[in-house]
């Protein structure tokens, strides 16, 4: 004690008043804000700084040469919306998350529904079924699904419809995680007494349990639009040729061996494309919490998904 | 309660059988396109190479396995190359998953405990990386850390580097940068799930009692919080030991090939197939204890939830 005491009284005042600050147990903990504020800028900066080359006006993807759109859409060769092989998979990460989002949500809500009121024998198998993809590492679903259709179901030809089986296939796990956290809040209360009032299972369902669920559907849309145009692994393992590159393919071929700013452009779209959803799906969430007069907030309810 | 408000239904004639069938499709999808590709690896696995084609001709009936495939990889693992790679892939995956810890405990921490108002707008920053594609995270890297990248701009002005260095040929702590910056934002949210679990007045009742800042936190704070490092760890240790892009986007030689890019050579290839999805088997081994563990701890927690 003394001893501390000493050292103390022969900082300089200026030290001492930077380490009282510094170490004050009931301040603030500096450490810790700096900390996170550095981790953030870390884990942010470097993607700000790759948008950015997107919109360079020179070649250079480390000289700043001026603003531009022209990687974009103006150069007419070199741009995204010129360069065929870009805008093609521009188009097919569109399509195929579009595709995958229609098909994985009535799939995965339906699912959801299914197993969260099932009690049968076969629920928990079901159950495991469905987790079963979320830890799966994707290589492994890659390489499954790639040798399953070439050697088992000879009718799926790689390229789109391969991809588009395989997106739907890790998807729908996600939706119905979605899906399950809202039907978990709802409880089957409401149901109950619309069966009490007459309604058959169905009617409630359809009339009750639906209309409660929609903020969740809408925002699982979202989400699997979201985690389908994400993808790599699945898309580059079913892709076939080069006509189903997507743009995270894309991305991987392209990083290294030609490297132009339009790469960043196209990332940069592929960034704002899933930003767009995801905000979207927040957005939702948010609207239907607030017309429940729920706490918290959509963020948080986000943030313990696990997703 | 509802037990004989049930039996009544039942009694009625109500359709039991609505909930199962909801969840048909989506268990079949998941059969079919999960649990059959999974088996097809392994019977082209067990299955002899095509004498005329050169790929795999899988063996469906488990009756007619060849396990020969096995047994090269397994020689080749104990003293061979392919021993020097799973040791890199494990070497990589484990200091990685420290050191993404390392920096993700404290910035859930502080998230968590100590933002305050800050909370959400943290939380949202801390959640972007998720959404923003992963290879385009890469591909960001590969800008700053390009030999006139701003990176080697910064450490030649700050005078540390007299030369340029390529960061980006064959360097092991890149790779592991890139796997850091890649899946430090799937450790955090897990963290981050399991701190703000824990109720602060525990933390304040051991600060009461005596406990200084740093016993409280590692007498309290921390084994509270070792569920979710298990999972947190699990959950970025997964998709790590099927990593082949983030090695191949950053370095680019074999020097830095983990299982994964051998894995990708083979089945894309085509000739090695049966060789790929052996080393698919054996990757899915090496990982099967942190799926199961991760499998049971999912379906326990989506049972609590329910229950």
């Amino acid at each position: 004690m003394t001893v501390e005491r000493r050292e103390a009284k022969q900082d300089s005042p200026l030290a001492a008043r930077f380490k009282s600050w510094w170490s004050n147990p009931w301040g603030k903990p500096r450490f810790l804000v700096l900390f996170t504020w550095a981790y953030i800028l870390w884990s942010l900066v470097p993607v700000a700084i790759a948008v950015q080359f997107g919109f360079n006006a020179g070649r250079s993807r480390s000289a700043w040469q001026g603003f531009s759109l022209r990687w974009y859409f103006q150069d007419p060769n070199l741009s995204v919306l010129h360069d065929p092989s870009l805008r093609a998979a521009l188009v097919q990460s569109l399509q195929l998350a579009a595709l995958t989002m229609l098909i994985a949500t009535p799939l995965g809500v339906a699912l959801a529904i299914g197993l969260a009121r099932w009690t049968g024998w076969g629920a928990r198998p079901a159950n495991f079924l469905m987790l079963f993809p979320l830890v799966t590492p994707e290589i492994v679903m890659g390489v499954a699904l790639f040798l399953v259709f070439v050697h088992l179901f000879g009718f799926v030809r790689l390229g789109t419809m391969a991809q588009v089986l395989g997106h739907v296939t890790f998807t729908v796990s996600y939706v119905v995680i979605v899906v399950r956290g809202r039907l978990f809040s709802v409880g089957r209360e409401y149901e109950e007494a619309a069966m009490d009032l007459g309604a058959s299972r169905w009617q409630a369902l359809r009339t009750v349990l639906l209309p409660m669920l929609a903020p969740a559907i809408w925002a699982s849309l979202m989400v699997a639009f979201a985690i389908s145009i994400d993808d790599f692994v699945i898309s580059a393992f079913l892709m076939g040729d080069a006509s189903s590159t997507t743009i995270p393919v894309k991305l991987y071929s392209a990083a290294r061996l030609a490297p132009s700013p339009a790469i960043n452009a196209l990332a940069s779209i592929l960034l704002f494309a899933s930003m767009l959803a995801i905000a979207m799906a927040l957005v939702i969430i948010r609207r239907s919490r607030k017309k429940e007069g729920a706490g918290g907030s959509a963020v948080e309810d986000f943030a313990h998904l696990d997703l | 309660m509802s037990e004989p408000d049930d039996g009544g239904r039942r009694a009625v004639g109500e359709k039991r059988w609505l909930w199962p069938s909801l969840a048909a499709p989506g268990v079949i999808w998941l059969v079919l396109l999960f649990l059959v590709p999974l088996y097809a690896v392994l019977a082209v696995a067990m299955g002899a190479p095509d004498p005329i084609f050169g790929g795999a001709l899988p063996a469906w009936n488990p009756l007619a396995w060849d396990p020969s495939e096995f047994g090269t990889i397994f020689g080749e693992i104990f003293g061979g190359q392919l021993g020097v790679v799973f040791l890199r892939t494990l070497v990589y995956v484990a200091v990685a998953t420290f050191l993404s810890l390392l920096i993700g405990y404290p910035v859930a921490y502080y998230v968590s405990r100590h933002a305050g108002r800050w909370r959400v707008p943290l939380l949202l920053l801390i959640i972007a990386p998720f959404w923003i594609n992963y290879l385009m995270r890469m591909l960001a890297w590969v800008n700053l850390l390009s030999t006139d990248g701003y990176v080697n701009q910064v450490l030649m002005f700050v005078g540390i580097l007299d030369a340029p260095r390529e960061w980006l040929v064959g360097k092991h702590s890149t790779v592991i940068l890139g796997l850091v910056y890649g899946y430090v934002p799937f450790l955090i949210l897990p963290l981050f799930a399991a701190l703000d679990r824990i109720d602060p007045r525990v933390i304040e009742a051991a600060r009461d009692l005596g406990a200084s800042p740093a016993r409280a936190f590692f007498a309290v704070t921390l084994p509270l919080s070792s569920q979710g490092i298990l999972a947190g760890c699990v959950i970025v240790m997964l998709p790590m030991f099927g990593d082949y892009y983030t090695a191949t986007l950053l370095s680019g030689s074999p020097r830095t090939n983990m299982v994964g890019k051998l894995i990708e050579q083979d089945i894309l290839s085509g000739a090695g197939s049966g060789r790929g999805a052996a080393l698919t088997v054996v990757l899915m081994m090496f990982v099967g204890i942190l799926m199961t563990y991760y499998l049971y701890s999912v379906a326990r927690a989506s049972r609590e939830s329910r229950a």
